[in-house]
């Protein structure tokens, strides 16, 4: 590349090099690209007349948002409200104080290697199993109810959280820690001065977006039993009452932005 | 009192940045090392604290062997080092006032620290160097608050709250203005000259070092060029250290520091 001459390149048009340099390989990934949306979109099957009355039904459920019935099964909702709420809070503290060793652990700058590849195994089962998934296991040990639901949203928040904090780690000023490291510092007081200080904004940024997470997914969680106001609206559901369906949807979303709100407050705070 | 035998670092990638480095430093006395970027500066002072692993030679602090020591006694030992660094190495979230304290760490036990419960003296100590350096009305703000050169000044006390034995320099000027640069430099070696501190300054800036050191030392590829007083500094011997380039412009005694001073504002 050195015995490139300026008259070589005077008078040529310059384009920014590709981003796969071998054209084979360029086009040949386009062309397959192109090649399986065609195979992928000509092989599903569209029913039309089912979709046609799907869509009336789809429009009454929607219609009933107009008509929310939070009354009619005050109780149920409220009940439910409030286990999903505890389930929520508990799991999300004990997510969070799980986390925390976990990540440290997890952080390759910080953590020897056995130690790094245990944390690192701990967050790759957690983050592979999907919330459902663990709480259809956790109802056929615990049986139904929010105990499940509390063990797998604490179960999922660790995945979660534990490797959010460890890439933050691994990404913190080197020098602030090594400062820290210089003045003769234990491990732990290096990693409550020198580490902690960088990380605190994002992992309470994290944990109130967790915490909302995790309200989101106990919706979720009882409908396969794991209890909280999941367990609610699916017998909304199952009993056609889509008015209070409506209504508890309209909960779960004013509760959801109101975490929302709340977290952009703290988060502005701690920064 | 800080003797440096045969010291030497090769990095797993294979780059041999020292090459058997020999150096006695006495006490009291302020050295400036110079090399071109890559030399192995920072590198041999993160050796002598032991920042950096170094591959094999010594580095005896007061008799002791740094490199030898278990973490626990290099912990103890890395008290008497006080480090300041290129762009201060504050931690930015902590106060001022923590970040001057983290300089005690070594003295204090966790839940101390972590309660930040320092003793009375730790603190009056701390308040009395924040005054020396002219920050004492700071101790409570944000170190992310501080402009550059009050961010260098708590790293300098920082530092010193270790009551150090050595000071190792890292840059202390690269990224401040001519006058701060000049302003950080004189308080370094004024606090070396009242607690008869020896130092080892890493400096790019070649004219600066002059003005304010008693000894040089000159590094290239991780090997000893030069060892001398400022003064002995010719145009062959920056030549030697870095390579061809016209020298007289920074050889040349800068005394009137009142018309640079203006220059730049």
């Amino acid at each position: 590349m050195s015995d490139v001459t300026l008259d070589m390149r005077l008078g040529k048009p310059w384009k920014k090099p590709h981003f796969i340099k071998n054209p084979v390989t360029r086009w040949g990934l386009i062309i397959g690209a192109l090649v399986y949306i065609s195979f992928a979109t000509g092989s599903l099957e569209v029913n039309w007349s089912r979709v046609s009355e799907g869509l009336v039904r789809g429009w009454n459920f929607i219609a009933a948002f107009a008509t929310p019935d939070f009354v009619s099964r005050g109780t149920d909702i409220r009940d439910g409200l409030i286990e999903s709420v505890i389930m929520t809070i508990t799991s999300t503290i004990v997510g969070i104080a799980i986390s925390i060793p976990i990540g440290l652990g997890a952080a390759r700058n910080i953590a020897p290697l056995p130690v790094y590849l245990v944390c690192r195994g701990i967050i790759a089962l957690s983050r592979a199993l999907n919330e459902i998934i663990v709480a259809i296991l956790m109802v056929a040990i615990f049986g139904f109810g929010p105990l499940a639901g509390f063990i797998t949203l604490s179960f999922a928040t660790i995945g979660f959280l534990a490797k959010l904090m460890a890439e933050d780690i691994e990404d913190m000023s080197r020098v602030q820690a090594e400062a820290i490291k210089s003045t003769g510092a234990t491990w732990t007081q290096w990693i409550n001065y020198g580490v902690q200080p960088q990380v605190m904004p994002r992992l309470v940024g994290l944990s109130m977006y967790r915490l909302d997470i995790n309200f989101r997914e106990s919706a979720v969680l009882g409908l396969v039993g794991a209890g909280g106001i999941g367990a609610t609206l699916n017998t909304a559901f199952d009993r056609y009452e889509f008015d209070t369906a409506a209504a508890i949807l309209l909960i779960i979303i004013a509760t959801v932005m109101v975490l929302e709100y709340l977290s952009g407050v703290i988060r502005k705070k701690v920064q | 009192m800080l003797k440096i035998d045969k010291l030497t670092k090769r990095y797993p990638t294979g780059d041999l940045a020292l090459n058997a480095v020999e150096l006695e430093i006495p006490k009291g006395q302020v050295v400036a090392l110079i090399g071109p970027s890559g030399a192995g500066k920072s590198t041999l002072i993160r050796c002598i604290n032991r920042l950096v692993q170094p591959t094999s030679g010594q580095a005896i602090l007061n008799g002791v062997n740094i490199t030898a020591l278990g973490s626990g006694a290099l912990r103890s030992a890395r008290r008497k080092m006080g480090m300041i660094f290129q762009e201060y190495a504050l931690v930015e979230r902590l106060t001022v006032m923590e970040n001057v304290l983290s300089g005690r760490l070594g003295y204090v036990g966790f839940w101390r620290s972590f309660l930040r419960k320092y003793s009375q003296e730790d603190i009056d100590e701390a308040f009395r160097l924040l005054d020396r350096v002219g920050l004492l009305a700071m101790a409570d703000k944000r170190a992310d608050e501080l402009s550059g050169g009050q961010r260098q000044r708590v790293g300098i006390a920082r530092a010193l709250i270790q009551n150090p034995d050595l000071l190792l320099v890292d840059e202390p000027t690269a990224s401040l203005d001519p006058k701060t640069s000049r302003q950080i430099m004189r308080l370094i070696c004024e606090l070396c000259a009242e607690r008869e501190l020896a130092a080892i300054i890493n400096i790019h800036d070649v004219a600066l070092a002059k003005m304010f050191v008693q000894r040089v030392i000159g590094l290239k590829l991780g090997e000893l060029q030069f060892d001398g007083s400022p003064d002995q500094l010719t145009p062959e011997v920056l030549t030697r250290i870095y390579g061809e380039e016209d020298w007289e412009a920074t050889i040349e005694k800068v005394d009137d520091e009142e018309a640079e001073d203006e220059a730049v504002l």
